[in-house]
């Protein structure tokens, strides 16, 4: 062919599989903790051979682009030492709108330079094959930058989580998707700017009208989609550059995130569809008040009251969510833990899969204030033990402990599958308020049972209230 | 190589990818993402094409690639180093494991 990549030494192409190889590694590494860091080096020794082989290629204009290294470099470090690890959902998403950007960019360069990429017949025409993998590349990579501004913006609460409904939306997204695929197709046999550059702007239109619908809970769906997308974008531009590190990185990277969207839309048992379409809780915040207009008796309680329960208890199980991120009380729920362990409490932690803004926060919060991973179980582990358990200390989470998920046909939360608090001989459960519904907007018949105790307060503060009482 | 042999190592990557993500461990989800959204910046590569283009070709072309690799360091240094940063958070109950991961760390 009259790729670049027909005048690729054999070397640099071996170096590119060696690459790609340990990336695959690097994510193998994750199967389990111990593993874990010395993926991560792998990922890190692959990005070398890959950068290395690429300059020791192209090895032009080498101030310049050490300068943009370094400065890339530095910020990026800079961000990884000093974020919470509170604010990773939307650092993640914010990492993806530059892969999507840089994918973008590539793209546009590549369109006016195609000499330098060759992407060009003898003609001076850029390759048909070319002219669909720039289009596709440069369109997932809009799509990916301005879906992940908007999922970054909703994620630092710098934009409101509930979704924003335009009329007509389905009618206008699915009309910009079609322009989309249709604009494409027409670049292979005109590949004037006007129409590369209306792909440009129509993609990054639409990656800001998908993602504005979609509401704060199911942005750990978003995220994972979002992943997946920067994937490939990735693959599309090493179809172009008939790179094998590219192709193979963007091919791991956008199953991952496919596998992470299909895991996280089974923990709520929505459809992929359903989700992208938008509006969920807005409908529910609509409906659901009217039912919840009766005040209901519930029984509320004391810090005093919690410590002393679980200080005679047997067993503990801790069921975090969202609402102990907010309130940053991992560390305070830490030291809970601790003392109630020197009392000779049996403790563990339950994570539901969507807990959280994005798959898997929960538990990073906890490594974070030194829970050990042994002590922390998932959904399908735990939830046996619930009926044996003396208490189940349910701490910011509403919506995955509703036992309507298993029961109400007409809950907008049904077939969910929900972490079994109710079976737990005595129920805590800290709540801002009774006020407030979970984001799906429905009410939570576990707050009025007769072994449940409610805890009306921050959690933060509740939490560091009961170590004071645990600690005399 | 030819478009054939591109689309075989993207088809079987995919498999690769989808038997080694599920073989992740639920807890490590977020590090998941945060290596992937890591090594997803091989883009860089395609972008240090772009930036030493040979003089002659148009030099919009060489400031976007520069502007691309920007970027995607500031995603390489800034994914790798957060991966790096939960990872060492996750400890195991006893006090042994803590150490040999130190002792790894080290060296």
């Amino acid at each position: 062919m009259d790729h670049i990549a027909a005048d690729t030494p054999a070397w640099a192409m071996l170096a590119y599989l060696i690459a790609g190889v340990l990336f695959i590694l690097s994510l193998r590494g994750l199967s389990s903790p111990e593993t874990s860091q010395q993926g991560n080096r792998y990922g890190m020794i692959g990005m070398l051979i890959a950068v290395a082989t690429t300059l020791l290629l192209h090895g032009t204009g080498l101030p310049l682009i050490v300068a943009a290294i370094a400065i890339g470099g530095t910020i990026g470090w800079f961000i990884a030492q000093k974020i919470q690890m509170t604010m990773m959902p939307e650092l993640v998403a914010g990492f993806h709108s530059l892969v999507g950007m840089a994918a973008v960019l590539v793209g546009a360069s590549a369109y006016l330079n195609p000499d330098a990429f060759g992407i060009v017949d003898s003609a001076g025409q850029i390759l048909t094959a070319s002219r669909i993998e720039l289009g596709l590349g440069v369109a997932i990579g809009a799509i990916t930058f301005s879906g992940s501004v908007i999922a970054f913006l909703k994620l630092s609460g710098r934009m409101s989580g509930s979704p924003i409904l335009l009329p007509a939306r389905h009618v206008i997204n699915l009309a910009v998707l079609a322009g989309i695929l249709g604009l494409i197709g027409y670049f292979v046999f005109d590949s004037q700017p006007a129409v590369f550059w209306t792909i440009t702007a129509l993609s990054f239109a639409i990656g800001f009208l998908l993602i504005i619908p979609i509401g704060g809970a199911d942005m750990p769906v978003v995220i994972s989609m979002l992943n997946s997308y920067s994937g490939w974008a990735a693959a599309a531009m090493g179809f172009t550059l008939q790179n094998t590190a590219m192709i193979i990185t963007g091919a791991l990277v956008g199953s991952s995130g496919a596998i992470l969207s299909y895991i996280m839309c089974k923990a709520m048992n929505r459809s992929f569809i359903s989700v992208i379409a938008g509006g969920f809780g807005a409908e529910a915040e609509a409906g659901g008040p009217k039912g919840s207009a009766v005040a209901k008796p519930y029984k509320a309680g004391s810090a005093e009251d919690a410590a002393f329960i679980m200080k005679n208890a047997e067993s503990v199980i801790i069921v975090p969510g969202y609402g102990m991120a907010v309130s940053q009380a991992q560390h305070a729920l830490r030291e809970m833990g601790d003392l109630l362990k020197a009392e000779g409490v049996s403790v563990k932690y339950a994570i539901h899969p969507v807990a959280g803004r994005m798959p898997g926060h929960m538990n990073v919060l906890l490594a974070e204030s030194n829970v050990p991973y042994d002590e922390v179980f998932e959904l399908e582990d735990i939830n046996s033990d619930f009926g044996q358990c003396d208490v189940a200390f349910v701490i910011g989470a509403n919506d995955v402990t509703n036992p309507l998920a298993k029961t109400d046909k007409t809950s907008p939360i049904y077939g969910m599958p929900v972490l079994d608090v109710e079976k737990a001989k005595t129920v805590l459960f800290i709540k801002r308020s009774m006020g407030g519904v979970g984001y799906a907007g429905v009410d939570n018949p576990v707050f009025y049972m007769d072994n449940t105790m409610m805890l009306l307060a921050d959690a933060k503060k509740m939490v560091e209230t009961i170590v004071k009482n645990l600690g005399h | 190589m030819d478009f054939l042999s591109t689309l075989s190592i993207f088809v079987m990557a995919c498999f690769v990818g989808y038997y080694v993500v599920w073989s992740v461990t639920p807890a490590l989800h977020t590090p998941l993402m945060a290596v992937t959204n890591a090594i997803s910046s091989v883009i860089i590569v395609g972008a240090l094409i772009a930036s030493s283009a040979a003089v002659g070709g148009s030099e919009i072309s060489k400031w976007l690639g520069l502007l691309a690799v920007v970027l995607a360091s500031v995603n390489i240094f800034g994914g790798f180093a957060v991966t790096r940063r939960m990872l060492a958070m996750y400890k195991k109950k006893e006090k042994k494991p803590v150490a040999a991961s130190n002792n790894s760390s080290a060296k």
